[in-house]
């Protein structure tokens, strides 16, 4: 932004060809996995099927990312935080959901409307108690450390991410756990072109979608949306323009929980395991995914999350990378925390954002 | 000492944490001496194959730790939270060189270098624990620097990002490298663990025992006396000032002159390399080197350990490794483990030691975030805001 009110010296000239080379650079690293395994398939199979049901997939999964990584990308926008604890508030989210698929009585012979209806009234009660959680965790962990040196309120948010791990762990055990299959979210709903699509995709697809329209528009258009941009942009100014920074604060905290919760109700609907480590390991990916994007960026988050997404299936589907690779689901996470590196090192400021202070 | 001290010394103290009383400043140099003692005393009051022995020790390798850390986080103010990185690959070390890991190597005869006793006629590669020491810490020197590469041009948040994300990868690659293969043998055993391991052998003794203790603790009090000389020379030492004013002023340290990539690179590396050398003797000491050793929980051990003592503070990162250990170790299973069941509540400590330390950490950082036993010059930045904000108050 600075770079443009001056005037176009050879200086400017190089960082522009840098940043430019840094886009393309990190696009093509982003589709150098789909591009060799999708000629790998040609070659192979003679079509792009097994590529296209990764896509899929990959998509479905990735909307749940995108919730995710919108929560990160807000708090980093506003607070300059990387909310460690999110992870957790979006597993907490699952939690809750699982919890209350039983207290409700739901099996899977219950009739379609009545389960809609009490998947609507669960979601609704899941956004709601992470966002809680998500704002009670800023109001006693963050808030209080305000102006203090950023690694504070970061050691506070490895804090709260143990103690709510902790939590899951005492309240449904320490290992994987499989919860009732209710909307048989691996039966393939109908196939195109010899790529199936569930249940799960459907699902996952058509809650997150108003959900994300939903916040952009609130964002954009309410009194609070434009508070929070305006706290985002310069907290001091803001503060001068009468508008209530904390509570603008703690509300950005409020949507990014309630966000995280409806993911962690999909989560548990379309994985129908939970477990809770399943934050700590979703937190990485989905602030993978909000980097990836750019920081800050919400379009960039979700992008980010179908991307990662979309390579995470790729690298749970195949085998080997380039014949002596191993690839698999026990690689993955390797892989994605790979991809951040790469990231953090050549194109800090992500497909869509602008330089932070922080990623320089 | 007195270069860095004097100038501080004439500034006025600040208004909210004025000192209560001055120690002598021959002090610091008088501790090292005592604590040492202190420790070289203490095998002679308990069983030399006992809980507390053992604890003990873990204690003094956990310091080892936490002092490389301080260097990283405390003196460079770099956040790193994949430290277990480091452990992972001292401890690897040790497997490899030490243990019957590389079975089929040298024809099934195995390679032996400077070793007595049992393990000069077995399989696999055994070297002199003197020799892995010096290995494990070129290794982790070199993964220190690769792992601090990417994030020079990176601040705050992001180091601690890409660091835990590095730390991570090593965990993935010991949890699956025995699918890894390289010249056919596989890289690590995964969760299985790569044992037995070597007892440490060095020159002139018999091969240490696992049932006597008392000379395992004083190697391991050898590498703290090691890591406490290293730690309180290079405080002082050109470096050392370097890492601290890239620290407290990126900008203003460059352009005084300071090479940040240097500094933060060997910040890095030396931090490192004291986390492989406990790493390989922790290695040895446990008689396993396992894949599931290596998790997140690790590194917030002992980034804990460093934050309870207090960021940069020598003595306090003593203390907090210390303390943590005993908590970690002997607290929470042998002594508090069956309290909450007294109380009626359906589990016992150790399910609750995460929750344990999240509240530490959190605790620590609302109430005193300087640590018990604070380096001056992280107190003061640490209460400037509430300073500022008091005055801000005040003309209000």
């Amino acid at each position: 932004m600075e770079a443009a009110s001056l005037p176009a010296g050879p200086a400017v000239r190089g960082a522009r060809l840098k940043s430019i080379v840094g886009t393309y650079g990190l696009i093509a690293v982003l589709l150098a996995l789909p591009v060799y395994f999708a000629v790998f398939d040609l070659v192979n199979d003679g079509n792009l099927t097994r590529i296209g049901n990764n896509l899929v997939d990959g998509i479905s999964n990735g909307a749940i990312w995108a919730l995710v990584a919108i929560g990160y990308t807000l708090v980093y926008g506003i607070v300059e935080l990387i909310n460690f604890a999110h992870g957790e508030v979006f597993m907490i989210g699952s939690f809750t959901a699982a919890g209350l698929f039983a207290s409700f009585g739901l099996t899977k012979d219950t009739s379609a409307i009545v389960l809609a209806v009490a998947l609507l009234a669960i979601i609704v009660i899941c956004m709601f108690a992470s966002g809680i959680l998500n704002t009670m965790i800023e109001r006693v962990g963050y808030r209080p450390l305000r102006g203090a040196p950023k690694l504070a309120p970061l050691i506070t948010a490895v804090g709260f991410s143990f103690i709510l791990q902790n939590v899951g762990l005492l309240w449904r055990g320490g290992s994987p756990e499989s919860i009732v299959d209710l909307i048989s979210s691996q039966n393939p709903l109908f196939t195109l072109a010899g790529i199936n699509i569930t249940n799960g995709d459907l699902l996952s697809i058509f809650v997150t979608v108003p959900l994300l329209l939903l916040m952009t528009a609130f964002i954009g258009r309410s009194r609070l949306g434009k508070a929070m941009r305006a706290t985002a942009q310069d907290p001091e100014a803001a503060r001068l323009m009468g508008i209530n920074v904390d509570t603008t604060i703690s509300f950005t905290f409020l949507l990014g929980g309630m966000l995280a919760g409806a993911a962690g109700m999909i989560y548990a609907l379309y994985q129908t395991t939970i477990w809770y480590f399943q934050g700590f390991t979703a937190g990485l990916i989905a602030f993978t995914a909000a980097v990836m994007g750019g920081i800050g960026n919400i379009k960039g988050a979700v992008l980010g999350g179908f991307i990662i997404g979309f390579i995470q299936q790729i690298s749970d589907n195949r085998d080997e990378l380039f014949g002596f690779f191993p690839l698999g689901s026990a690689w993955t996470p390797a892989i994605v925390f790979a991809y951040l590196i790469l990231i953090m090192t050549f194109k800090p400021s992500g497909l869509l954002g602008e330089q932070t202070r922080d990623a320089g | 000492m007195t270069a860095t001290e004097q100038p501080a010394a004439q500034r006025p103290e600040p208004a909210a944490g004025g000192r209560r009383f001055a120690l002598p400043p021959w002090w610091e140099k008088a501790l090292f001496p005592i604590i040492i003692g202190v420790g070289a005393a203490f095998p002679f009051f308990f069983d030399s194959g006992g809980t507390v022995m053992g604890t003990a020790v873990l204690a003094l390798a956990y310091t080892v730790m936490a002092l490389g850390l301080n260097i990283i986080v405390g003196f460079a103010g770099l956040l790193d939270l994949g430290f277990v990185a480091f452990f992972a690959i001292g401890a690897y070390v040790m497997g490899w060189f030490g243990s019957l890991f590389f079975a089929t190597i040298n024809g099934e005869k195995g390679i032996h270098i400077l070793v007595t006793g049992r393990a000069a006629e077995l399989p696999g590669i055994h070297m002199n624990f003197l020799l892995i020491l010096v290995a494990a810490v070129i290794f982790t020197t070199i993964a220190g620097m690769l792992i601090g590469l990417p994030t020079l041009r990176l601040r705050g948040d992001y180091i601690a990002i890409v660091t835990l994300a590095f730390g991570e990868i090593i965990g993935r690659v010991a949890i699956n490298g025995d699918e890894l293969k390289l010249f056919g043998q596989p890289l690590t055993a995964g969760r299985q663990g790569i044992t037995p391991v070597d007892k440490i052998d060095l020159p002139f003794l018999e091969p240490f025992k696992s049932l006597n203790l008392t000379p395992w603790f004083y190697v391991a009090l050898a590498m703290v006396a090691f890591a406490l000389f290293v730690n309180l020379r290079l405080r002082e030492s050109r470096l050392g000032r370097a890492w601290i004013a890239l620290r407290e002023d990126e900008v203003a340290a460059v352009s005084m002159g300071v090479p940040a990539v240097r500094t933060k690179l060997l910040a890095y590396g030396t931090g490192a390399a004291f986390g492989g050398m406990a790493g390989a003797f922790l290695g040895s000491f446990n008689n396993t080197v396992n894949a599931d050793q290596f998790q997140f929980f690790f590194s917030i051990l002992i980034l804990g350990m460093v934050i309870l003592g207090g960021l940069g503070s020598i003595w306090g990162v003593v203390l907090g490794a210390i303390v943590l250990t005993t908590i970690n170790f002997y607290l929470i299973p042998d002594v508090f483990n069956t309290i909450p069941g007294r109380v009626g509540l359906d589990f016992d400590t150790t399910q609750i030691t995460f929750a344990i330390y999240g509240f530490l950490l959190v605790i620590m950082m609302i109430m005193r975030p300087e640590g018990l036993i604070p380096e001056r010059r992280r107190k003061q930045e640490l209460h400037e805001a509430e300073e500022t904000d008091s005055v801000i108050a005040a003309r209000a």
